[in-house]
């Protein structure tokens, strides 16, 4: 059956990890902040900015490079705002992360607007350009699959060896683990709370910066609204399926990303019998089904959400 | 303070002039005491007096508003964990500050290296912890998680941690809570070979048995003042008592009565929680009788607890309460059935915090025809049951509509017992009811358990305080690993038998070498 | 830096830190106004003449206030019994789904009826669309903020599926929109010639009724008992997932009857771009009116004036409408902060 084959084509898998790499970056990222202790809901909106950014910076005439290095500071930007507000502040850290989703989205929007005020086709840039690895991308399927992606994704992969990584062989991944896990823990070796949780969250909100910068410098060439099309909660459902740990939200990603390449190519063959619609709704009851599964096993960084007060009596 | 006798020990820490507020409240009043090496220092003082406080300050978690303090000549930056650690102190903390989720070997080698150091150096830790555990007997796997670890092995990792750090001077606060007698009997060696290596202990306790074994010095605290400092040789237990309480407060004595039917009835009850269990529990409370649980933290007594409540469901076995066996337990179902609970934190789960102390009077009654009709609250029924409970029970607050958390630990629990008692109820069940109180509220909590137990409730008592086990009830019983000793009328044991059947003697599962 | 409850909350705190919260929003959207070029006295001063200037402008502010007030409602409920419902688009739509099958002709019946009847149709839908996450949640402890949001994407993607599929008007030349709903469906209009229509009265009305509920009724009680701490409600014999049941229809219900109002009292049919956004701006008109469900209503009239001025605005001054957004987010954030700061003192040591 078609239907089948499918699965066994190079440029399904190639599809699929391009589909991931964003993803991939912001499960990082929130995967860093929630580690931590800080639940992250403007990821939606950072993603965005960080599109938005990226995009405008090689717009205005920079690098490729330079793009993805803006996106990761407006990311970094808006996380020390979220973080601000929940760790010293301690305001709620759902309402709060709304609250930065929103803002972020619409002064993208806005800045968008103001330059280009009326535009009928959104205005391109040059993005960056698969980069095959020599030797290996001549692997039958895989290699094409795997080695002719572009740098971000490479990047990408890169990351999750690098947080993996961080979190679990250096002092300051030991210092993030535990301040998500006994704030008091980490106090009393000296630690302070307020910092590193700050920090986490900046580090995250820059990988989900780069993330967006993905959609907009390697996956399209432009900006539009609603581009991000609920990336960033699936990245959230990411870092639960993948039990907080980087080599499993990897593997998230890429299940995620295979799926949705999947559900593309079977709306061109039974697009006659099934809505389109029927197949885009896939990923998402996908995700949902995922955070089903994995809430059995739910391994919560303890102090997720809670606030930590110091001094308080 | 100014002899130059031969043989005089230095001063390594000295605490000068502390005070320390919070809102209204005094917590520290003008404190100053000194630490000679290689002494035990006993800090004594009920539960209130100031002695956590101005640990806190010492280890930097507060900050004093007034006062200094120096560590071996030097003065310490305030408010600084880092700094106080630096300086060679290192805390044991009552509640442990542990990371459950981590291993032994990240607990305590966190903080011990620089953040932007590259890459963690574990062998070397592992290695040197090892050596540590040998050096001083507090034997632990490194790599085991937190979680696993019993309550005695816990209080191992807290001192290692201080240890490692190459501490000078180590506090601990109220170690013996979680320790069976005999646990306690070998912490006190095991600090007697700290100081023989060199380091100077401050032992912080409202227990005057203990200081009186452990320590060489000690200073009471009371009401956030230091009143007395006095050799251990030379004092006597009743004189430690009245400075430490500043008045004398008749205890609270259980008199002889005969208990009536059974009440509480329990048969093979089997249950499992988290890492708790329950392993076959049977035991009968009858009307005007105290029945009292003793054991070590983690035993199952806080299961035991939620299984009365009606919070936890067990898996197999009857629950009959005045004869009548209750299918399907809830904690309607047993506030229905006139089961008074006074559960083990007041904060989290006896009472809603943030909300209104008439608003708590009515959590348990809150449908009833006094309180609701047809889906409507009265609330001028209900401000009017608040305003009873604070009057009966002197809750000292400034009105019925302030929120509860403004209420102190002493006038919660007065509170919970207000609401609890209401309703004059058959079964009692008091989860470490005087846990974090002063000596005052200790009291005023037994008093009303007696008055319960003369009105003839059946009451049943949980607690890690073998004192208050032994005075106020009836029958005592031990719980160890999930199973019930045998209830002994309270003429025929003391506190070391407890004390040996909470580490697992006389239990089929434990053997007679087990430490806890 | 520390924070301290503070023990006395006076008169003056709890009105002055609003204030400025809704200042400082305001100068943060001035200088992105002064980017643009503009001057922001003329355009604040535009935005104020569009939403309430005259007596059509400000009509117009209620009209748009009035789904606002039923997603404002729906969001406060939940969020008292900490019941992240972020799901109010899909909860809406579903609930104007409801509406249009019903009310397109497969009920003929007098208005009197047909209306509330089509009330309660649009509540159960919206009510089922956010009882299948709260169920996740008491049943799998499945958190329900990602869940409440990927229902949005996934309603929006069925209700797009119903436009061009069974739901399509046949004389809607091609475009993906329902058949308009029969006369006896529609609301009536409370002023001739303006787009007020009466589903601003059963907002209100919702709103005291809310209100009555959260501050008389057992059930109010148990949902801020339960918003508090799960834990003592549970130990006091609340019956927790019950009650969370309970918020979830009402929360949904309310959401639902927003699709409701717009479709029956404003647009006339369903199409895809009924809701610009309302679920997730009732979250926002919550958070601003501290969830007390009076309050929702003068935030929802403020939010509504700030869309309604801002697009009034841009079309006379350029600045891009978007600016309403931000301003509605900076709201948002600098009005929780200011709230927090009528609880905690700040002390630096």
């Amino acid at each position: 059956m078609e239907a089948i084959e499918i699965l066994f084509t190079a440029s399904l898998w190639a599809a699929a990890i391009r589909i991931a790499s964003p993803l991939i970056f912001g499960t990082l990222g929130e995967l860093i902040c929630e580690r931590a202790g800080v639940l992250n809901l403007g990821i939606e909106g950072i993603m965005t900015a960080g599109a938005f950014a990226g995009w405008l910076t090689v717009f205005l005439g920079g690098d490729l490079w330079l793009g993805v290095a803006v996106a990761a500071v407006v990311g970094a930007l808006f996380g020390l705002l979220h973080g601000f507000l929940v760790v010293p502040l301690g305001l709620s850290q759902h309402v709060t992360g709304i609250g930065i989703t929103l803002l972020a989205t619409s002064l993208s929007y806005y800045f968008y607007r103001l330059i280009f005020p009326s535009v009928t086709s959104p205005p391109k840039i040059e993005p960056f350009q698969p980069w095959s690895i020599p030797l290996v991308s001549d692997i039958p399927i895989i290699g094409e699959a795997l080695f002719r992606q572009t740098p971000l994704t490479y990047l990408a992969f890169a990351a999750v060896a690098l947080v993996a990584w961080l979190l679990n062989k250096t002092p300051i991944g030991l210092a993030i683990r535990t301040v998500g896990e006994s704030p008091s823990a980490a106090e009393a070796q000296g630690i302070d709370v307020t910092l590193v949780r700050m920090g986490a969250v900046m580090l995250g909100s820059a990988l989900m910066g780069i993330g967006g910068s993905f959609i907009t410098l390697s996956a399209f060439n432009s900006f539009f609204f609603e581009m991000m099309n609920g990336r960033g909660w699936i990245c959230v459902a990411l870092v639960v399926f993948g039990s907080w740990r980087p080599g499993k939200a990897l593997a998230g990603a890429l299940l995620f990303g295979a799926f949705d390449a999947y559900q593309l190519r079977l709306q061109q063959l039974a697009g006659a019998y099934v809505p389109y619609q029927v197949f885009l709704m896939l990923p998402f009851i996908l995700s949902i089904i995922a955070l089903i599964i994995m809430s059995r096993r739910a391994a919560y960084p303890r102090a997720l959400m809670v606030p930590y007060r110091k001094g308080e009596r | 303070m100014g002899n130059t006798t031969a043989g005089e020990r230095e001063t390594v820490l000295r605490l000068s002039g502390i005070t320390k507020r919070f809102g209204a409240l005094l917590a520290n009043d003008d404190i100053s005491l000194s630490l000679q090496r290689g002494e035990i220092l006993g800090l004594l003082g009920e539960n209130g007096a100031g002695k956590t406080t101005l640990m806190n300050i010492l280890f930097g978690h507060y900050v004093a508003d007034a006062g200094e303090i120096e560590v071996e000549g030097k003065v310490l930056p305030p408010g600084l964990p880092a700094a106080a650690l630096a300086a060679g102190i290192g805390m044991v903390h009552q509640h442990f500050s542990l990371a459950e989720n981590l291993t032994v070997l990240d607990n305590i080698v966190l903080g011990t290296e620089s953040l932007w150091q590259f890459s963690s150096k574990s062998q070397k830790a592992r290695t040197r912890i090892q050596q540590l555990a040998q050096e001083f007997g507090l034997e632990v796997n490194p790599d085991a998680v937190v979680a696993s670890l019993s309550v005695g092995e816990r209080q191992r990792v807290e001192i290692l941690k201080a240890l490692y750090r190459k501490a000078k001077i180590l506090v601990l606060d109220e170690p013996t809570a979680v320790l069976t007698p005999q646990e306690s009997a070998a912490l006190f060696e095991t600090l007697k070979r700290f100081v023989a290596k060199g380091l100077s202990i401050i032992f912080i306790s409202h227990k005057l048995g203990e200081i009186l074994a452990a320590c060489s010095r000690v200073s009471v605290l009371r009401g956030g003042r230091l009143v007395a400092e006095r050799g251990v040789e030379g004092v006597t237990r009743s004189e430690l008592a009245e400075l430490m309480i500043g008045r004398s407060i008749p205890q609270a004595k259980a008199g002889v009565q005969k208990a009536g039917d059974v009440v509480l009835g329990l048969r093979g009850i089997y249950a499992r929680h988290n890492s708790q269990v329950l392993d076959g529990i049977t035991l009968d409370i009858r009307a005007g009788e105290i029945l009292g649980i003793a054991g070590v933290s983690g035993n199952g007594q806080s299961l035991l607890a939620d299984v009365v409540s009606g919070v936890a469901v067990p898996i197999a076995g009857t629950l009959a309460l005045k004869g009548a066996i209750i299918s399907r337990t809830s904690p309607r179902v047993m506030v229905n059935h006139g089961v008074a609970r006074i559960p083990e934190d007041r904060h989290a789960e006896g009472l809603i915090s943030d909300m209104s102390i008439t608003e708590n009077v009515i959590s348990e009654s809150y449908r009833s025809a006094e309180i609701a009709k047809r889906g409507f609250i009265n609330w001028k029924k209900a401000r009017g049951f608040a305003l009873k409970i604070i009057m009966a029970y002197e809750v000292k607050c400034p009105s019925p509509e302030a929120r509860v958390r403004l209420l102190s630990g002493g006038n919660m629990q007065k509170l919970i017992l207000g609401r609890v008692m209401a309703n004059d109820p058959s079964l009692v069940l008091a989860n470490q009811p005087t846990r974090g109180l002063d000596v005052g509220a200790v009291n005023y909590v037994h008093e009303q358990l007696l008055a319960a137990r003369k009105r003839g409730a059946a009451i049943l008592l949980i607690s890690e305080d073998l004192d208050e086990l032994l005075s106020l009830s009836d029958r005592v019983a031990v719980m160890f690993r999930g199973q019930l000793s045998n209830a002994i009328p309270r003429e025929s044991t003391n506190i070391k038998d407890l004390g040996l059947m909470m580490a697992g003697h006389g239990f089929k599962t434990g053997d007679q070498s087990h430490a806890a | 830096m520390r924070l301290e409850p503070r023990e006395k909350r006076s008169p003056a705190i709890l009105v002055l830190y609003p204030v400025l919260a809704l200042l400082a929003s305001v100068i943060v959207c001035a200088a992105l106004v002064m980017l643009s070029g503009a001057s922001p006295l003329s355009v604040f001063g535009l935005m104020v003449k569009g939403a309430a200037g005259t007596t059509f402008a400000f009509l117009e502010t209620l009209t748009r206030a009035t789904p606002l007030i039923f997603t404002g409602l729906a969001a406060a409920v939940a969020f008292r019994a900490k019941l992240w419902n972020i799901g109010g688009e899909a909860q809406l739509y579903i609930g104007a789904v409801m509406t249009v099958v019903l009310g397109t002709g497969f009920l003929p019946l007098p208005q009197p009826i047909l209306i509330p009847v089509l009330m309660v149709a649009a509540m159960l839908g919206g009510a089922l669309v956010l009882s299948i996450p709260t169920f996740l949640k008491t049943r799998f402890g499945v958190d329900e903020v990602v869940t409440t949001l990927l229902l949005n994407f996934i309603a929006i993607l069925f209700v797009s599926m119903l436009l061009e599929g069974v739901l399509k008007d046949p004389t809607g030349l091609g475009w993906p929109q329902s058949k308009k709903v029969i006369a006896e469906a529609q609301l009536p209009k409370l002023s001739q010639g303006k787009r007020l229509h009466f589903g601003f009265i059963i907002a209100i009305a919702a709103a005291i009724a809310v209100w009555i509920i959260d501050r008389k009724s057992t059930l109010g009680y148990e949902m801020r008992a339960v918003g508090h701490s799960p834990k003592a409600a549970s130990f006091a014999g609340i019956p927790v997932n019950r009650v969370l049941a309970k918020t979830a229809l009402l929360s949904g219900g309310l959401a639902g009857l927003a699709g409701m109002s717009e479709v029956t009292g404003l647009k006339g049919n369903l199409t895809l771009d009924l809701s610009p956004g309302f679920g997730y701006t009732g979250i926002v008109v919550a958070m601003l009116a501290l969830m007390h469900p009076l309050g929702v209503i003068a935030a929802a009239i403020f939010v509504a004036a700030v869309f309604v001025g801002a697009d009034a605005m841009s079309r006379t001054a350029g600045v891009p409408s978007y600016i309403a957004h931000v301003m509605v987010a900076t709201s948002l954030l600098t009005m929780v902060t200011a709230i927090m700061f009528t609880r905690y003192r700040v002390r630096w040591r």
